[in-house]
């Protein structure tokens, strides 16, 4: 039995060894040493890449991150909350909605970003169309800010909020939101009451798989911020890119990393104590 | 009799089929009155009408002589208890009885649960959730969640049908002991012909969406209007047409004095414990079970044997 079991879980094990744990060692090892004169890696063995952390222009860069993906998330929930519940009631047209929430994953993310870059910008569809009907003279500054960053954000990764909501609350028992009306409860009640408390692993869900991909996002900020709106992911893509500065990056990636991994631990441990 | 709900007329049909067709019953306050039927004759269909979770096709429902047939659950005083009891994960035992008190007027919302949790004996449980509790317990909290409202009925759903057999009968004594307590007037709906006829003051029986009669047990058992009836109550011998039930049908080695008496073959004792059920054929194949006192004769496969019964003991239909 022991043995069947190492050898079902042995392709795992490699993945995860070659693939995952392999490169961290190297990230690692890059992140205590000194940056070379143009770029690469030189001795000595130093931390000073994760003393510079503290600098303020990067706290800065993270805070930002950390309220750009929380707001992203935010709205994320506030929006797919409805659209969840919504599909879920839909009867036989579920498949039908739900196949319209993934259909964006049909085409590229940077296709679909390129495309919000022609919608927002000052000669886009959405000034035009405000000029052309008179509600504006000047175009708005749609493009190139953090409103244009979160909405590209929550318009990537609402998906993934939709989904697990959509899960929870398929699963959610019809005889409950029933026995919560038979009990007195207008739909309001039932909401607050009854689908809302028990949707909490779902909403738990979707949080994590927006919030994470969402503070480490550099595509995102980088088009539709247009280097105005820094993110943490912006900062690590240039320390290994124009900065030529290998160790710092990989510090910055590990820090990010940690600060994640703290807050999938403080979540586990709440999922935990509900279980006791 | 002051009569607190009324079903006048009662339809629902759905695209595909009539699952209720032109029920019409009215109970007595503090009455005990049963739904029986096999699955699928619209007897929770007719539950669900009352609670306000469908809405009549045709007729009305009334309740204390108003029309509630548009009216949704929650405007509406009745209080249903699910077949798998529908208790609410998140909550604990006691805020679960509480749910319905803080969706209404009223105050002293832990007192008056923990009364309600007194009548179904589970005090000491209030802290614990739905998972952390037994089948029985959760149906009686399911029960005091209904009760402590002081609905004009309470509805239950084939409350029974979820726990073990052994813990039925007991939770059946319960629930009928408790139903006299209170003095709330109860609808249950069944398919166990047993249960109906223990626990009800009178019980209606329904096959494919009609109410096929109504009336006390007794009425029921002895005297079922048609043979669905008749057989849905019980074991039925039929013989050239008449009904005879087993316990009614007479079995002896020797034929009675003065009385006709039919010759038969044992084909078949089966020792039950508290009685024996002997198994007979006719001369013209049709077979004929007897339910006998295991202190009476004693029968085997190939006795010849005598069947009678009491003119009395014949179910007559119309």
């Amino acid at each position: 039995m022991n043995r069947l079991r190492a050898w079902f879980l042995a392709p795992t094990w490699t993945v995860m060894a070659v693939l995952f744990l392999g490169p961290l060692a190297i990230i690692l090892a890059y992140s205590l040493l000194t940056r070379g004169a143009y770029g690469g890696l030189s001795s000595p063995w130093t931390p000073e890449s994760y003393q510079r952390l503290v600098d303020p222009i990067y706290l800065t860069i993270l805070w930002r991150s950390f309220w750009i993906a929380g707001l992203s998330t935010l709205i994320c929930l506030l929006l797919g909350f409805p659209l969840a519940l919504f599909i879920s009631r839909s009867g036989p047209r579920k498949n039908l909605y739900l196949s319209l929430v993934i259909l964006p994953f049909w085409t590229s993310f940077l296709i679909r970003t390129y495309a919000w870059m022609f919608l927002l910008r000052d000669t886009g569809l959405v000034n035009t169309f405000l000029q052309k009907i008179g509600v504006i003279h000047s175009p708005l500054s749609l493009l190139y800010n953090n409103f244009a960053v979160i909405l590209g954000l929550v318009y990537g990764y609402l998906p993934f909020m939709v989904l697990p909501l959509y899960a929870t609350l398929e699963r959610l028992d019809q005889n409950l939101l029933e026995a919560a009306a038979d009990l007195g409860a207008k739909p309001w009640a039932t909401l607050t009451r009854v689908i809302l408390p028990l949707c909490e692993p779902g909403m738990r869900a979707g949080t994590i798989l927006v919030f994470i991909p969402c503070l480490g996002a550099y595509l995102t900020p980088d088009l539709l911020g247009g280097g105005k709106s820094v993110m943490i992911g912006n900062l690590i893509q240039n320390q290994f890119t124009t900065a030529r500065d290998w160790p710092f990056g990989s510090a910055v990636s590990l820090a990010l990393m940690a600060v994640v991994m703290t807050l999938l631990l403080a979540l586990a441990r709440r999922d935990a104590e509900d279980l006791l | 009799m002051e009569c607190v709900l009324e079903l006048r007329g009662v339809s629902k049909h759905y695209p595909s089929h009539r699952a209720v067709s032109g029920v019409s019953l009215a109970l007595a306050r503090g009455e005990f009155f049963s739904l029986l039927g096999p699955s699928g004759c619209g007897k929770t269909t007719t539950l669900r009408m009352v609670a306000g979770f469908e809405t009549p096709t045709e007729g009305q429902v009334l309740l204390n002589g108003e029309d509630i047939s548009q009216y949704k659950p929650y405007q509406r005083n009745v209080s249903t208890v699910f077949q798998n009891y529908a208790l609410f994960p998140h909550l604990t035992v006691q805020q679960n009885v509480e749910f319905g008190l803080r969706r209404r007027p009223g105050n002293h919302y832990a007192q008056r649960a923990i009364q309600a949790l007194e009548l179904v004996q589970l005090l000491g449980k209030e802290a614990r959730r739905p998972n952390e509790i037994s089948g029985g317990e959760r149906q009686r909290v399911a029960l005091a969640r209904s009760l402590v409202l002081a609905p004009d009925v309470l509805l239950l759903d084939e409350p029974l049908s979820a726990l073990d057999p052994n813990l039925r009968k007991q939770v059946r004594a319960e629930l009928k002991s408790i139903q006299r307590r209170v003095g709330i007037t109860f609808l249950f709906v069944t398919h166990d012909q047993e249960e109906a006829l223990s626990l009800s003051d009178r019980l209606g029986v329904m096959n494919a969406g009609e109410l096929q009669q109504m009336g006390t047990p007794e009425e029921i058992y002895l005297r079922p209007r048609t043979r669905f009836v008749a057989a849905f109550l019980g074991e039925v011998n039929w013989i050239d047409g008449i009904g005879v039930r087993p316990e009614a049908t007479r079995i002896a080695k020797e034929p009675p004095v003065e009385r006709p008496a039919r010759p038969a073959t044992v084909v078949q004792s089966t020792f039950l414990g508290n009685c024996i059920h002997v198994e007979a054929r006719l001369p013209n194949e049709q077979p004929v079970l007897a339910e006998v006192s295991r202190l009476g004769e004693g029968f085997r496969a190939g006795d010849p044997v005598y069947v009678w019964w009491e003119p009395a003991d014949e179910l007559v239909f119309q």
